[in-house]
Order: C-alpha cells, then sequence, then structure tokens
C-alpha cells in the first residue's frame, strides 16, 4: 500500500466537484450535469480500485488509513480508514451514484425557482458527506459528516422536490436533527469516560472500542447512540418522516436517502454501538430484536395498505430495515454478514423501485397508483423493469436481496428463533405489497389515463441497467462481498461476549463418520 | 475433493456420491441451455421474434438429448454408483457455513431430468402452433424457457437452498404465464393468489432451512440426511412438517389448494407443463427427495398421508361438479398429486410408486390438457363443456389422444395410469384400511369425473352454436398430443412391470417394503378396476343416456358446494383476505393519525404553537438548523467543563 490518500481523494473529490458545478452560469446546465456524472464516475473507478487493493483478510481493522491530529485539544484527529463493511457500502453508495445522476438527468430543468447546478452540486456533496460516514475512524468526524449530511438532503427535498416538499423537509430535519443532538450528547459522554479510562480523552476509534466501560454507563451512552441510529434507519415508531420525505423527493434524492444514507445507521450499530458497548448491546438485544420483528411487521403491513407509491416504497423499507437490524442484532456471523448483504442488496432494490417508479410519475404526474393502470399494455419495458424491481424487493432468489434476506434469516434463527419465525411472515407480506403494486399499475387493460404513455427511451435504460446487472451478479455470485466482510464482521462480534452458536449435529461430523465406517 | 463419497441414509437407500466426470461434467448444461434461451429472449427483446419461439424449442430440445445421453451413461453404471455431484462455485461462505452451487445428478433428479426436458419439449412444439397468432410469443417462449430451466434447477440442485431458488423461480414463471393475458384483471388476480399463496407454503421452506443450519450447520443433502438419525425427534417433526407445508403451496394440496383453479388462467400449454405435469409435482419431488427425515419421524409421515388423503377426495369431488374443462381437469390434477402425496408419506412402501405415479401422471394429464387446448382451439376457446358435445368426429385425432389419456387416468389395464395408480392404492391398503378405502373411492370418483369429462366433450349430442366450426388442429400441436398418448399407454408397464422403476429408484429411497395381504392382490386390483368401472358407468347414464343441459342445473346442495370447490375462497377470504384488509387499514390510519399525529402534535408543542412550525415551513428552518447545531455544541461544552 503506498502512501496516497486514497480515501481522502475519493472524499473530496465530490466536493471540489460540487463547489465546480454549483459555480457554473447559468445555461450550462449541461455541462454541470456531465460533470457530475464524470465526477461520479471517477469516485466509481477510484472505488475499483480500492477494492482490488484491499486485502480481506489483514491483521490491522482498517486499511487505507490515514491520520492527522486536528482538534488536539480533545483527542480529535482526522483519521479515515476502511474496513470490510465500510468498503462493501461505499462501493453500494459510489456504484448507484452514476445511476442517480442519469435517471434524474431532467429532474431539476423544470425548477423555477432553483437551477440544475445546484441540485447536482448538492447530490454531490451529499456523495461526499456518505463517503465520510463510511471512512471516518475518528468519532468526532463521523459526528461532523453524519450531521454535515442532513443538509444537502434537507435542501434537495425543500428546493427540488414536490408536493407537501417544505413541510417533510423540516420533518426529516427536526427527526435527525433531535437523533443527532442525542448523539452529540452520548459522544461527549463517551469522551468524558475515555478521559477517565485512557488518561486523555480521544474519539479514536481504534482506542474507544473494546474499552472497558461501566455497565450503568454503557446502557445511558448506548441509548444515545442508538435513538440516533434507530431514526435514521428507520425503526417503528420513529419512521413516519420517512415515507413524507420520499414522496416529496424526486426519485434520485430518496434513492441517496432510503438506500445509501439511511445505512449509516445501521453501519452505525455495527461501526461503534456493538464494539463500543458490547455489554450494553447484549443486554438491549431482545428489546432492538423485538422492536425490529415490529418493523418488519408493520412497515410491511402498512405498506400494503398505501396508495402512493413513493410511500409504499418507503414503508416497505422500515420492513427492510427491521430485517437489517434483526441480523446485526442476531449476534451470528451469519446474521451478521446477512444484514451487511442486504443492505448492499437493499441499496439496489430500493434504487430500483424509486427510479421506475419516478420514471412512471414523470410520464403522469402523479405517484397515486389508481391514476395508472394497465401499464402493461402500452409500455412493456417499462412495466417489466417495475417487475423487476418489485422481484428485488421481495427477495426473488437470484436476486441480491434474497442472498440478504436467507442469511438474515438464517443467522437470527440460530440466535432468536421466536423472532426469526415471525419474520419470515415478511415474506408473504412483501409479496402481497408488490404484486398488489403491480397489478394495479401494470396490468387490466390499458387505460385513459396511460394511453399514448411512451415506453423507456436510451437514457432511462442506460441508468438502470447498471442495477439489473448488479442485482443479479450481486443474487448469484455473493461470494466476493462475503470474503470482504466475514472478518470485519468476525472483528465486530469478538467484542461481544455472546456465546458462539454451533449446529445441534454438524453434519460434518456425521459425513466423516460415514466415510470412515 | 474426496472422489467419492458414500452415504447410507437411515432406513433409506444408499448411494455413492461421486464427483462428477466425463459427461456427467455437463450435468450444469442442462440447466444453462434454456436458461441461456430465457435470457436471449427477455433481453434481445422484439429483435428476436422472429426466431426466439424456434430458438428456446430447439434449446429444451437440447437439453432433453443431452439428457438422455446422460441416462443412458447412468445405465452403464451400477446401481449404487449413479449419484454424481457437481460444484460449482460457493454461494454464501461465511465461517463455518457455506452454500455450494451443486448438482446432484442421481437416479431420482434424472427421472425428473427426462419428464421436465421431454414434455417441455413437446409442450414448446405444440405451443408454436397454439400461441403462433398471440402478439406476446416471443414473451411466452422466454417464459417457459425460464421454466424449464428452474424446474430443473430444483430437481438438480444438491442443497435445499439451491431447491428454494429453483422453486421460487418456478413458482415467479408460474405467476407470469398465469397472468400471461392479464388484460383481463381476473387473470392478474389469479396470478397474484398464485404467487401469494405459494409464498405461505415458502414460510415452511425458509423455516426448514432456517431450522435445518441450526440442526446440521448446512442445507446441502449430504449433509442433512447424514445427520439425521442423530437429531432430535421434534427437530425432525418439525422438518417434515415445514417441507409438508412447503409442499402443499406448491402442489397446490389442502389447506393450500385454492390457487390451482383459478390458475388455469393461463394459456392451455402452460396448464399442461406447470400446472399438471412438472411444477405442481415439486411437493412430491421434495418429500421424497427428503425421504432420510421422513422415515425417520412417523408424526411427518402421518400428516403427509393425512394431507394426500383428504386432497385426493377434495379434489376428486371439486372435479365432479366442474363444467370449465380445464377446471376440471385441474381438480383432477390436485387429487391426482393427493396420490402421489400419499404415496411419499407411507415411506419406503410408496416413495417409488409417488414417482412412477407422478411420471404416468406427467404424460397422461399433460395430454389431456393439450387436448383440451386443441379443443378448445377448434371451438373458438370456449371451456365449457355444457356447449361442447359429439366432437370426436369432428377431431378425431384429438379424441384418440385425449382417450388414451382417459383411460390411463381412469385405471384401466394397460393403460399406464393402471400400473401406477393400483400400486399405490395396494400400498395404502397394506398401511392403513381406511386409507386404502379412501383410495379406492377416490378412483371410482375419478372415473366418473373423467367419463363425465370425455362424454360431455366428445360423445352426445352436438351442443355448440352453428357458427361454430370445430377443426382438427395444426400438426405442431396433434403431434405432441400423440407423442403423450403413447406415454398414456405403455410408460406404466415399461416402468412398473418386472419392477423396472422400484430398482432404479432403490439407491435413493431404498428398498420397496414387501407387504402381505389377507386376499390376493389380484382380487384388490379387481375390485379396484370393478369401483373404477361403476364410476364409468354412472357417468354414462348420468350425461350419456339423459340429454345434457346446455346451461347447468341447479343441482344439489353438495354439487352446488363442489361447484364452489367447497367455499374455498369464501373461507380464505373472511378468515385472511378480509380481515388482513381491515388490519392493514386500520394500521395506515394508526400510522398517520397516531404515532404520526403524536409527533407533529409534540413539535408543535415544543416548538410553542403551530404559528411557529409554520414559520420554520417557510424557509426559517436553515437558522434553526444552526441554532440547535450551536446549542449542542454548547451544551457539550457545560458538559465536558463540568465532568473535567
Amino acid at each position: 500500500m503506498n502512501d496516497f490518500p486514497v480515501l481522502t481523494t475519493l472524499g473530496v473529490l465530490p466536493f471540489i466537484g460540487a463547489l465546480i458545478v454549483a459555480a457554473l452560469p447559468r445555461g450550462r446546465e449541461l455541462l454541470a450535469k456531465q460533470i457530475a456524472l464524470i465526477v461520479s464516475l471517477a469516485m466509481l473507478v477510484l472505488t475499483v480500485a480500492i477494492a482490488f487493493a484491499f486485502e480481506p483478510d489483514a491483521a490491522e481493522p482498517f486499511q487505507f488509513v490515514e491520520k492527522t491530529p486536528w482538534i488536539e485539544q480533545f483527542g480529535i484527529s482526522y483519521a479515515v480508514g476502511v474496513d470490510g463493511i465500510a468498503l462493501a457500502l461505499i462501493a453500494m453508495a459510489v456504484s448507484l451514484a452514476p445511476v442517480v445522476i442519469l435517471s434524474g438527468w431532467n429532474d431539476a430543468d423544470d425548477n423555477e425557482r432553483h437551477r440544475p447546478q445546484t441540485y447536482f452540486a448538492l447530490i454531490l456533496a451529499l456523495l461526499g458527506c456518505i463517503v465520510y460516514v463510511f471512512v471516518a475512524t475518528d468519532l468526532f468526524l463521523f459526528y461532523i459528516a453524519f450531521e454535515v449530511m442532513l443538509f444537502p438532503v434537507y435542501f434537495l427535498i425543500g428546493m427540488f422536490g414536490r408536493g407537501q416538499r417544505t413541510y417533510a423537509a423540516v420533518k426529516f430535519l427536526l427527526y435527525s436533527l433531535l437523533g443527532g443532538l442525542l448523539l452529540l450528547a452520548a459522544l461527549i459522554g463517551l469522551y468524558v469516560v475515555s478521559a477517565q479510562q485512557l488518561g486523555t480523552g480521544t474519539f479514536d476509534w481504534t482506542l474507544l472500542a473494546g474499552m472497558p466501560i461501566d455497565p450503568d454507563t454503557q446502557k445511558i451512552l448506548f441509548a444515545g447512540f442508538f435513538f440516533a441510529f434507530a431514526v435514521k434507519a428507520p425503526m417503528v415508531p420513529l419512521h413516519t418522516w420517512l415515507p413524507d420525505a420520499a414522496t416529496s423527493a424526486t426519485p434520485a434524492t430518496s434513492t441517496l436517502l432510503v438506500g445509501v444514507l439511511d445505512k449509516v445507521a445501521t453501519f452505525a450499530m455495527l461501526r461503534l454501538v456493538i464494539p463500543i458497548f458490547p455489554d450494553a448491546s447484549e443486554w438491549a438485544a431482545p428489546f432492538v430484536v423485538t422492536l425490529a420483528v415490529i418493523s418488519i411487521i408493520y412497515g410491511a403491513l402498512v405498506a400494503i395498505g398505501q396508495t402512493d407509491m413513493y410511500r409504499l416504497i418507503a414503508y416497505t423499507s422500515v420492513s427492510h430495515f427491521g430485517f437489517i437490524i434483526l441480523g446485526i442484532f442476531a449476534f451470528t456471523e451469519i446474521g451478521g454478514s446477512g444484514s451487511v448483504v442486504y443492505m448492499v442488496a437493499h441499496g439496489l432494490s430500493t434504487a430500483a423501485l424509486f427510479i421506475v417508479a419516478g420514471y412512471l410519475v414523470k410520464r403522469r404526474g402523479s405517484s397515486l397508483m389508481p391514476s395508472f393502470g394497465g401499464v402493461q399494455r402500452v409500455a412493456p419495458v417499462l412495466a417489466g423493469f417495475f417487475l423487476f424491481a418489485g422481484l428485488s424487493s421481495l427477495a426473488m432468489p437470484g436476486f441480491a436481496s434474497f442472498v440478504g434476506e436467507l442469511t438474515v434469516l438464517i443467522g437470527s434463527y440460530q440466535r432468536w428463533p421466536v423472532a426469526a419465525a415471525i419474520a419470515v411472515i415478511g415474506i408473504v407480506l412483501s409479496s402481497l405489497y408488490v404484486l398488489i403494486m403491480y397489478q394495479r399499475v401494470a396490468t387490466g387493460p390499458a387505460t385513459e389515463n396511460v394511453k399514448g404513455m411512451r415506453d423507456v427511451f436510451p437514457r432511462e435504460l442506460v441508468a438502470f441497467a447498471p442495477i439489473i446487472a448488479l442485482t443479479i451478479a450481486v443474487g448469484v455470485f455473493p461470494r466476493p462481498i462475503f470474503d470482504v466482510i466475514n472478518p470485519a464482521i468476525e472483528r465486530t462480534y469478538s467484542f461481544l461476549n455472546v456465546d458462539p452458536v454451533e449446529p445441534d449435529v454438524p453434519a460434518s461430523d456425521a459425513i466423516e463418520r460415514e466415510v470412515t465406517d | 475433493m474426496s472422489a467419492a463419497t458414500a452415504v447410507r441414509w437411515s432406513e433409506g437407500g444408499s448411494q455413492v456420491i461421486s464427483e462428477a466426470s466425463g459427461m456427467f461434467g455437463l450435468t450444469w448444461l442442462l440447466i444453462a441451455l434454456p436458461l441461456f434461451g430465457a435470457i436471449v429472449l427477455l433481453v434481445g427483446g422484439r429483435r428476436t421474434n422472429s426466431f426466439g419461439p424456434v430458438l428456446a424449442t430447439l434449446l429444451v430440445g437440447f437439453s432433453f438429448v443431452l439428457g438422455l445421453v446422460l441416462f443412458f451413461q447412468m445405465l452403464g453404471q451400477p446401481g449404487e454408483e449413479r449419484a454424481f455431484n457437481q460444484s460449482l462455485f460457493e454461494w454464501a461462505p461465511i465461517g463455518d457455513f457455506s452454500v455450494d452451487v451443486g448438482f446432484q445428478l442421481d437416479p431420482l433428479s434424472m427421472a425428473f431430468v427426462l419428464l421436465v426436458t421431454f414434455v417441455g419439449g413437446l409442450v414448446h412444439i405444440y405451443s408454436l402452433g397454439y400461441m403462433a397468432d398471440d402478439p406476446d410469443k416471443r414473451r411466452f417462449f422466454a417464459y417457459l424457457n425460464l421454466f424449464v430451466a428452474s424446474m430443473l434447477l430444483l430437481v438438480l440442485a444438491s442443497s435445499y437452498v439451491l431447491v428454494y431458488v429453483g422453486w421460487e423461480g418456478v413458482g415467479l414463471v408460474s405467476y407470469l404465464l398465469i397472468g400471461f393475458w392479464n388484460a383481463k384483471p381476473a387473470y392478474a388476480t389469479a396470478a397474484k393468489k398464485a404467487f401469494v399463496m405459494n409464498r405461505v407454503g415458502d414460510i415452511g421452506m425458509s423455516l426448514a432451512i432456517m431450522l435445518m443450519v441450526t440442526t446440521f450447520g448446512t442445507t446441502a443433502f449430504s449433509g442433512v440426511f447424514a445427520g439425521a438419525p442423530e437429531a432430535s425427534s421434534g427437530a425432525l417433526l418439525a422438518l417434515g412438517l415445514l417441507l409438508l407445508l412447503a409442499a402443499t403451496g406448491k402442489s397446490a394440496q389442502l389447506p393450500l389448494q385454492a390457487w390451482l383453479g383459478d390458475a388455469m388462467a393461463g394459456p392451455t400449454p402452460v396448464s399442461a407443463l406447470i400446472h399438471a405435469a412438472t411444477m405442481v409435482t415439486a411437493g412430491v419431488y421434495l418429500i421424497v427427495r427428503s425421504n432420510p427425515i421422513y422415515n425417520l419421524s412417523d408424526g411427518a409421515q402421518l400428516a403427509v398421508v393425512l394431507v394426500g388423503v383428504l386432497t385426493l377426495l377434495f379434489g376428486a369431488f371439486v372435479g365432479t361438479a366442474k363444467d370449465d374443462i380445464k377446471k376440471a381437469l385441474a381438480a383432477s390434477t390436485m387429487s391426482q398429486i393427493g396420490y402421489m402425496i400419499l404415496a411419499a408419506g407411507l415411506g419406503p412402501a410408496g416413495y417409488a410408486f409417488a414417482i412412477v405415479h407422478l411420471l404416468t401422471h406427467g404424460f397422461f394429464k399433460a395430454g389431456l390438457f393439450l387436448g383440451a387446448g386443441s379443443v378448445m382451439h377448434g371451438m373458438d376457446d370456449e371451456v365449457d363443456m355444457r356447449r361442447y358435445g359429439a366432437l370426436r368426429k369432428a377431431m378425431p385425432i384429438t379424441f384418440i389422444t385425449f382417450g388414451a389419456g382417459y383411460l390411463a387416468i381412469i385405471g384401466i389395464p394397460p393403460f399406464s395410469g393402471f400400473f401406477s395408480k393400483d400400486k399405490i392404492i395396494e400400498a395404502a391398503l397394506a398401511d392403513n384400511i381406511w386409507v386404502g378405502i379412501a383410495a379406492i373411492l377416490g378412483a371410482g370418483i375419478t372415473a366418473f369425473y373423467m367419463s363425465r369429462v370425455m362424454f360431455l366433450t366428445f360423445f352426445g349430442q352436438k351442443r355448440w352454436a352453428d357458427e361454430t366450426h370445430p377443426h382438427e388442429s395444426p400438426r405442431s400441436m396433434t403431434v405432441p398430443m400423440i407423442l403423450l398418448a403413447i406415454g398414456s399407454v405403455v410408460l406404466g408397464a415399461v416402468l412398473v412391470i418386472g419392477g423396472r422403476f422400484v430398482s432404479w429408484l432403490e439407491p435413493v429411497v431404498g428398498p420397496e417394503e414387501e407387504h402381505d395381504f389377507a386376499i390376493p392382490v389380484l382380487a384388490i386390483t379387481a375390485i379396484i378396476v370393478a369401483v373404477s368401472l361403476v364410476g364409468v358407468a354412472l357417468a354414462y347414464v348420468m350425461y350419456l343416456r339423459r340429454p345434457v343441459l346446455v346451461e347447468a342445473p341447479t343441482g344439489s346442495v353438495l354439487t352446488r358446494a363442489a361447484r364452489q370447490d367447497f367455499f374455498q375462497d369464501a373461507f380464505n377470504e373472511s378468515l385472511f383476505m378480509r380481515p388482513g384488509q381491515y388490519l392493514t387499514r386500520f394500521l395506515v390510519f394508526f400510522d398517520n393519525r397516531v404515532i404520526d399525529g403524536f409527533v407533529n402534535g409534540s413539535a408543535a408543542a415544543i416548538g410553542g404553537g403551530s404559528a411557529r412550525l409554520r414559520r420554520w415551513q417557510t424557509g426559517f428552518v436553515r437558522s434553526y438548523a444552526l441554532s440547535m447545531l450551536a446549542g449542542a455544541v454548547l451544551v457539550v461544552g457545560v458538559l465536558v467543563l463540568v465532568r473535567l
């Protein structure tokens, strides 16, 4: 590994891109879009290079580490690095970036008050924040990125959204700030504890993880961290900002928000909550698992009852986040690795759903399902994409989401059989919300509403094709992802004190006996 | 990798599973050929319209030829050494757990490979004629190819997870094809219903896989079956019941049977291939494949037998009341699969005959459906048998091939169904007299309702309108019908006489259990045939001697109930669908008003009233956010100072 600051490059690149794009004068909209696309593609290339240089089985927790003292009085440093989990999520985020930019190419063209330049600059800035959240190994740097991230989203919804966009943007911001405030308070508390334990206070993950903390203090700090992430994830009952945000935002924003940005929360549960508060995590696990299962079932049931496609997709995500959190708090390797694959898969399936729904809404001017009907008759390819996105959401085997869902269920059953058995009902509910949506929008005779609706045009096709390719690739051959994340998951759970799960009748023993007999 | 792993399953078969080499190294190609076709046709889009259907048909044909070559290779091996494992790659390796994408080709999967590719190939050929004028013909063939690939994956998979992949794959194609003409809203609903009910069954499959990993640490057949004898009886019972739940969904058995009748919305070739010959029998495959688990759990076997018996009677009764030819055949499929499930539940005494009946049924029922399709083709898509009559003159080939299937299904010797059904009933009688009697009764009803179909369609007076001009179907349709009819005639004898299939399957399911009867076996056979003939006679009296009304008479209470599938839909609706709808409606209300209302209310309260809330919404939120951030920093500072 050479000393080239590759992660900083990856993180700063979109910010530079954002500044350039924002500075472009009126009339240069196309150039702005092109620059945004080029920057996102450059990030993708850089990430691919990082992935190839990454050594999954390295001994140290983080690779491509950079560390420079920043605010020395408070033990804050600019420290970045990636483990397998962060790498997988960055790869997912960066793969979606060009897709989102391409699919949202004309999102801001009709906006009377704000320029496309601003739109794409905000998207790039958001991408920069997302990278920093995943690469930060200093908790203060993480917090900064976590909070700053809110503002591009806020403006993306508030300036470029539709309908009750201001209400949705404010709701999103207030929720997030409330969570962020608690996170900040807990972070300070952690800093204070670290000062007591280590002599000097620090925000350095490598020092904080596994640091002995008094159990009661752990519980309090855990609560602060967990609340912030439960809002972001979002878990029932802290989820109601999401449907409003998703309904008002552009599909590109929703994809980044729900598909990528919200993963920060589940990522942080693995990265921060479990290694730093292992005792409290074990203590709270039954509660968290219960909430996760409620989210799975509740989110799916409410999704079934929606009439607005965007709201429906948002609620499916509430359900899916329940699966992810269930997997994380299973404290088994299968559950943990499964949850990370689920995060990647959910990014892909959510992107697929929002983007196709966006194509439909753009044509019809409404996101209400009754405004459609019979799309398959007039735009068969578009309907096919819609079905593909739906199947991805309901975890059809061969699709990425199946890998995540199955492994999460297996892994959580090992530790929490009852919870996992209830969660399985989610597979029936997901088939209902997906197929009901497809039936209402795409099947039946072509209604007056959709007469003359154009099928997908080339730009839309090019934007959507990579999602199909990635979804199938991960679904059929997920092994490279597992190879990268397994060691990181193992390290994460090594901070815990739980009993490892062993099969009752290990089949490998039985086969050996047969062979030797 | 070791060259060969000997696997001896408890009380079951024993086979040496070796690494696939030579021709067997091409096992993957069986699946890859139709999969390739599906991808070309789906991705290629309209460009492949001209050659797509023919390409799809050829690819399935190649798969069949390859399967045939492998079959003869396999015949050259000693019985115990007919199992081959081909591991392609590791799918999800996590710690000690892993799922291999690998195939197991053994006598059981071989039987399915030949059935699926042969019947599948014939249905492709038939569809070239049947779907000739459909604008979406290419898409239809793409789905058919995808189906063949998924079904082959299901039967060739070497682990339960991979079975599940194929299982869902065929379920998806079934959904796509039931709803192929989803411009009709009812068809779209039928497709959704099938998928969702199958997913209910999949709860069983998912839970079984989860339980397997917890119990054995793997879902590979070799590992699970080797570990099974040491697993707790509770785990084995649970596994058996969960796999049975999965099977009831896919095979339309009670209590998840209600989707199959509606599935007849799909084009008739689909009904023949997917909803008669192959996919719906996947549940039988699953149970027979899992024989090392069922052999160890009497409770699970009892449940399998019960499901089988109840469904075979249920389907048979429903079959007597349907006027829609396809729905009558669908009820019959349900009933015949009930026989197979029953046989599978009987353990080593029945496994082989479950599969024999599955194979003969695959031929005669596919033939019957293709015949029904041919009738509809000549009758302007009319499906009501009360509007048929006397078609034997207009459609002689259809009449003869359908007749062969008819004689096979009602078990007239020496047609194929006779051999397979007779053996199942004997095994059932040996197991439990009442189960046996129920199976004999079922045979009688089968003979009745199938004779009714036969008489209403091909005999009696013509009851169709003058502007209808029934005609024989084109060669592309009749040739597959003829081939299937030949199978309906001879396959049973080929498989059963001399115990050929029993010894073929022995390495997988163990030796057949002999059973003793108080009366000679021949007498039992005679009784079964006699009961069937009574059914035929009854139908003759009711539908040939008496005039048939074009409009269905009201009928007795029982007839009306059977016509309504014994109120299965009303039952499901009142017990699950309506309460579910109320629940979701309530939860949507709850979410909007209670949870979100609480949040908004408290936000307003904290913010000092809604007036200020409104002000935030006009763009001042930036300053608010900044002040909040500043406040947070202040809190932090204070905390730090106080603590330090």
